[in-house]
């Protein structure tokens, strides 16, 4: 399954008219030890950049855009107890919540794996 | 994802356009910081020191997270490096009468090697900055804010009388070592530490060098402040670390630490809108000076010793797991807007969010319920005494 990345730092991964977004290794370290998540209701419409998920550290509250347009399916439950799940797998089981896509076109211009690493290299 | 708001000391050039940030955009129009050098720094960068600007430096703002540090701080010995206060030198005739025109502490009756809290403060009774002074013989030894201290340095030459000199200790640099195993630490490497009880202090040698080293800090824990020539910093920091029990503690730490201990940060909790009163600082005015005033803003902050201030500074304890930071509204039952949250976040230690600020006096008893609105979202809280997590000094020195 293809996996795409933001400059924002969420990455998308795309099975059929499904994906699942979360945020990236890179973003979960320069936030540190997560304390809070907040995931997008099922069925709330979201467009591509709008705020979709709210992420708290210790430190800082930070936004998670959604990287695409689409109907979401659901929030990760496990974040609400376990946040720092976000911390410990933040592109396996940290995911925020899963999208049904509406435009897969919208993935064009998004990064992919090779091209983000060397993204956060350069920063 | 963007990272939107910051709690605790952190400033405008790290909420923005930093790589700390993850905004490399939001930095665009601002002019970046010319940030100077810690004598440590490249001590914390070969530590793992994430440097983040703070107070016109570089400063470590994390080593191995700020979960991990805070809770290490409260069980063994944490080292902070707080080399960007100032510390001053102040001396010359008459000046501890001369420092009671700028501040409302009795320096006159200040026993000698004995940190006081103080206030410089305004006109009006705002604060300008807190502080600690202590005397040693004549003199004073002052530390103040990092952010504040040149117009600190400007305040105190313009209003103190000519035969008063204010010295910037550049050449120093200030460690703090805070934690339950502080003393056990710092002893093996300066014995006799140990026998300094809370709010003393004295000079020591080490390795030819001198050390100035009082028990207080700013933790709520038990531990030490070493004022030690820039040129042996490291090499302290070096011997301090080389102990189990102790690590290197980052401004992150320094923060939610002294949050739980219900202490003010300047420029967040108490600045120039605020007096000693409304902040609950009034500890720092004894009876001769309540009696006599002759203190800048005396005239309103001893009436507001007798009738009240307007507004306090208080706890919060805020349900749920969402931090409630710096600048959100609080609210009464109605929804009217009764005060504001001047610092928030995590409590590492108690597992919840908790917060400080200001709000109506009548308000203000512990147990209030209350809203906090942050970002359209409301909160329940409630006003909860400090500190949140017990002070632990050591009052009568350990063995």
């Amino acid at each position: 399954m293809p996996v795409y990345f933001t400059k924002e730092h969420e990455w998308i991964r795309v099975d059929g008219n499904n994906a699942t977004v979360g945020i990236s290794n890179h973003a979960q370290e320069q936030l540190g030890d997560i304390v809070f998540a907040e995931t997008p209701q099922a069925g709330r419409s979201l467009r591509k950049g709008e705020e979709a998920a709210v992420v708290e550290s210790v430190k800082a509250a930070s936004d998670v855009y959604s990287p695409i347009s689409g109907t979401v399916i659901e929030g990760n439950p496990a974040l609400a107890d376990d946040p720092a799940i976000i911390n410990n797998d933040p592109e396996g089981a940290g995911w925020f919540f899963k999208i049904e896509v509406t435009n897969p076109s919208e993935l064009e211009g998004l990064m992919d794996e090779a091209a983000y690493r060397d993204f956060v290299a350069s920063l | 994802m963007n990272r939107e708001t910051h709690s605790g000391p952190t400033d405008e050039t790290q909420a923005r356009g930093t790589p700390y940030s993850g905004d490399p955009e939001g930095g665009a129009g601002t002019r970046p910081a010319e940030l100077d050098k810690l004598p440590l720094d490249a001590w914390h960068r070969t530590r793992g020191g994430r440097m983040v600007p703070f107070a016109g430096y570089e400063m470590p703002v994390q080593y191995e997270g700020i979960m991990a540090e805070h809770l290490w701080t409260r069980e063994n010995a944490g080292l902070f490096d707080v080399s960007h206060m100032g510390q001053l030198f102040v001396h010359g005739q008459g000046v501890d009468a001369a420092l009671e025109t700028l501040m409302p502490g009795d320096f006159q009756a200040a026993a000698d090697m004995k940190p006081k809290y103080s206030l410089l403060l305004d006109d009006d009774g705002g604060i300008i900055d807190d502080l600690m002074a202590t005397r040693r013989g004549s003199d004073f030894y002052v530390v103040v804010n990092g952010a504040t201290k040149h117009g600190d340095i400007q305040v105190m030459q313009n209003r103190l009388p000519g035969s008063v000199v204010v010295d910037y200790m550049k050449e120093q640099a200030l460690l703090a070592l805070q934690g339950p195993r502080a003393a056990d630490v710092l002893e093996t490497i300066v014995p006799g530490v140990s026998g300094l009880s809370f709010m003393e202090g004295r000079a020591f040698q080490w390795n030819g060098r001198s050390l100035w080293i009082s028990r207080s800090g700013y933790t709520g824990e038990d531990g030490f402040e070493i004022s030690v020539p820039a040129t042996g910093a490291a090499e302290l920091a070096d011997a301090i670390c080389a102990h189990e029990l102790a690590k290197p503690i980052g401004l992150g730490a320094r923060d939610s630490l002294r949050l739980e201990a219900g202490l003010p940060l300047y420029g967040h909790d108490i600045d120039l809108d605020t007096t000693p009163v409304m902040a609950g600082l009034t500890f720092a005015i004894n009876k001769r000076r309540r009696a006599e005033g002759g203190f800048p803003g005396s005239m309103r902050i001893l009436a507001e010793l007798q009738n009240g201030a307007p507004q306090k500074r208080v706890g919060f304890e805020v349900e749920g797991r969402q931090p409630v930071r710096e600048g959100a509204l609080v609210l009464d039952g109605e929804g009217n807007e009764v005060g504001k949250i001047t610092s928030g976040g995590f409590s590492p230690s108690l597992q919840r969010p908790i917060a400080m600020g200001y709000v109506a006096s009548h308000l203000a008893e512990p147990g209030t319920a209350l809203k906090l609105e942050q970002r359209g979202k409301l909160f329940d809280a409630r006003v909860a005494p400090m500190p949140f997590v017990p002070h632990r000094y050591q009052r009568k020195g350990a063995a």
